[in-house]
């Protein structure tokens, strides 16, 4: 054909259809279909439009407190004796996670679409906790799916759910985690299409979801960028982020993808180890197959039924990873490594005790990948890692694991 | 097969009546029982059967047809086990075609090529598969339809007169018109909407129209079937079944005979549809 040749970018995709390379797409029922263009449809829209770009910012500003801090953990640094070590400071947005940056983003959206109702799923109740409050703020009604098992786990989202006046339902299907809330979510979605918007909370599900979260959630890469530069005058020498669903860590990559000096990893969750079924580390231990619509590497037998994960933390606890990741991994811009449980919760101590910061779990996983590779890494050399969510949901948990009980 | 489902909607059409769909899930409670189920539908008045391939993420199923994937996984249960079903009910019924219901995964992990090699020769008729709209035509529908299985999609509420096209374009054997925003299970809603809908998909394209989710009595057959080409009985059936098992999930005698009656009643309520249509 006659299309000029595209630019050598790590950052073209997705295409039309929602593709990266052979991942994505838009794996849907019929019933959804309509759906999810008209929200395509409107999101290109939003895009060029300066009023949609200014609501953004002035919530950003305002509401989420953006940009957040980058900090140089120097006690970290200096404990670890290697290269200097930044954290993306995402926990300390309002409600504790970068998750509301997405969720800003798409009630504009929802808004802008005449939708009444929104609808959610949850792991560690960040994103659901994100969902209520944005909700709250302009006047919608919320309903959060969340996993019966992450209830009970992560009670303290559950209960500010409630407060913001969302009405949390558990799910019991399956193992009562992530992916049975967002079949549960699907389903809702199907059965109420005229009033409601499902505000998806990761950087998967079909095409324009994958980009679209990406896009919002880039801000904070963007920010990054802009801070290091400012405070050492080049580009870091490595990026880290923690992958759930991946979109923190595609947050924070995407700006960087064309940088060449710079190396980026994501780490998945190894929980107890990848030899068994008890981890979520679906690129270094899964296969390409599609589920909640998308191709992408997946948790899954041999029969092509879909395994479920084990992590100790519940926000990376999805046997599947965003689609722009898969690819990512294929042609080799990003390495994803596995962290296991008990690596994050010895870094979740080691930040906590060394520079008063607590951490979420889930980016406590990419702190112990920080802690592998710092030493090894010479003085003048840096690493920036997304520092995604504060720990307040986690500490029961942690705190039962390490005997100091209540 | 195409032609296969070609003549028994022609067939069935002769003698003045809609055609009865009947889905039970393959592998549920057990392989045994569900291959004693299978080939019990026709001999109660089945035309056409779906046979489900369980997946362990059933997004647009209800309860039901969820409990009734996750006995059959737990039995054992896997595609190439459900081809299975399919190859030793065809030993004995050359006739009745046989829709295989399911989602792209386990279809996509067994590999495209090999999967519709092997449908063909277990005697598939037919694919539906819920998470493959058109815009992912390029994965299945056209392999398929090239090697002569009826690809059937689902046309519901949200598709429009503007996206209808689309949705017929690589459409075969017939039209499934889910007859409601929701999952399956859910209750039927008016008969005179449905109508309606029939009508309008109708007037898009020549494939015979079935009408499905919601349908669960003799009645409602009756009702949907004055207007439709054919009624699809699924949730029912597969209640039916589950509400025969004992506390642990096993067939007992009365699972094969339970399907049987209620099948015999569906078919009696689909040959009294246009008697009722002329009234
Ligand atoms: C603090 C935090 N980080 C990371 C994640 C993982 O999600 P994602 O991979 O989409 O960033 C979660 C999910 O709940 C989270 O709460």
């Amino acid at each position: 054909m006659n299309e000029a040749p595209k630019l050598n970018s790590f950052r073209a995709g997705p295409d039309e259809e929602g593709r990266f390379g052979i991942f994505g797409g838009r794996f849907v029922a019929e019933t959804l279909m309509p759906l999810i263009l008209d929200l395509q449809d409107e999101w290109n829209k939003a895009k060029s439009d300066p009023s949609f770009k200014a609501d953004l910012e002035k919530l950003g500003a305002h509401y989420i407190g953006r940009p957040s801090p980058l900090y140089f953990a120097e006690r970290l640094t200096a404990e670890l004796g290697g290269a200097k070590i930044y954290f993306k400071r995402e926990e300390l947005n309002h409600t504790g996670s970068h998750k509301i940056n997405n969720c800003i983003g798409q009630i504009l959206l929802a808004k802008r679409m005449g939708k009444t109702r929104i609808i959610a799923e949850t792991g560690a109740g960040q994103h659901g906790v994100a969902s209520a409050t944005v909700a709250a703020r302009f006047g919608l009604p919320c309903v959060v799916y969340m996993g019966a098992t992450d209830v009970e786990r992560q009670a303290p989202n559950v209960f500010r759910m409630k407060l913001l006046g969302a009405e949390v339902k558990p799910v019991t299907a399956g193992h009562g985690t992530l992916k049975d809330a967002m079949n549960e979510a699907l389903r809702d979605w199907v059965t109420n299409v005229d009033s409601t918007y499902y505000l998806i909370g990761t950087a998967a599900g079909p095409h324009p979801y994958p980009e679209m979260v990406r896009d919002f959630q880039s801000v904070i890469g963007q920010e990054a960028k802009e801070q290091i530069l400012a405070a050492e005058g080049r580009l870091p020498d490595l990026v880290i982020a923690a992958v759930g669903g991946g979109s923190n860590a595609i947050g924070i990559f995407h700006p960087f993808l064309d940088d060449e000096g710079v190396k980026i990893v994501g780490v998945e969750a190894g929980g107890k180890g990848l030899d068994g079924d008890e981890h979520c580390a679906s690129i270094t231990a899964g296969s390409p197959g599609v589920l909640h619509g998308n191709r992408t590497y997946l948790l899954q037998d041999g029969d092509g039924q879909i395994k479920e994960g084990h992590s100790i933390s519940a926000g990376l606890d999805y046997p599947g990873i965003g689609p722009e990741h898969a690819w990512l991994n294929d042609v080799g811009r990003v390495e994803y490594v596995p962290i296991m449980d008990h690596e994050a919760l010895e870094a979740f101590q080691i930040l906590t005790k060394l520079e008063g910061i607590i951490p979420a779990l889930e980016p406590s996983h990419a702190l112990a990948e920080v802690i592998k590779r710092a030493p090894k890494m010479g003085k003048d050399e840096i690493i920036l890692m997304n520092l995604s969510g504060r720990g307040d949901k986690d500490i029961f948990t942690v705190g039962k694991i390490l005997g100091m009980g209540q | 097969m195409t032609a296969r489902m070609e003549k028994r909607f022609a067939d069935v059409a002769a003698e003045g009546r809609p055609v009865l769909v009947t889905y039970f899930m393959g592998g549920d409670p057990d392989f045994d029982t569900s291959l004693a189920i299978m080939k019990a539908l026709p001999k109660a008045g089945a035309d056409v059967i779906e046979l489900g391939m369980p997946f362990s993420d059933p997004m647009a199923d209800g309860p039901a047809i969820q409990l009734a994937g996750q006995r059959s996984l737990k039995a054992g249960q896997t595609l190439a086990k459900t081809l299975e079903l399919a190859r030793l009910f065809r030993g004995e019924d050359q006739h009745t075609p046989i829709v295989l219901m399911g989602y792209y995964n386990p279809i996509y992990i067994y590999g495209v090529d090999r999967f519709l090699t092997d449908a063909l020769e277990a005697g598939i008729d037919g694919l539906i598969v819920v998470d493959l709209p058109p815009e992912m035509d390029d994965e299945l529908c056209i392999p398929a339809l090239k090697r002569d299985i009826n690809f059937i999609r689902l046309a519901t509420p949200t598709t429009d007169d503007r996206r209808l096209p689309k949705v017929l374009e690589n459409t075969s054997g017939f039209v499934y018109y889910v007859s409601m925003t929701g999952i399956t299970g859910s209750a039927l809603p008016d008969p005179s909407l449905i109508a309606g809908a029939v009508q309008r998909i109708k007037s898009h394209t020549e494939l015979p129209v079935c009408v499905g989710f919601g349908v669960k009595t003799a009645e409602h057959a009756r009702a949907i079937g004055a207007s439709a080409d054919g009624v699809v009985v699924g949730t029912a059936i597969v209640n039916q079944i589950a509400s025969s098992l004992t506390e642990e999930g096993r067939a007992t005698d009365a699972t094969v005979p339970g399907v049987e009656a209620l099948v015999k009643g569906l078919s009696a309520g689909v040959r009294a549809a246009r008697l009722a249509a002329a009234e």
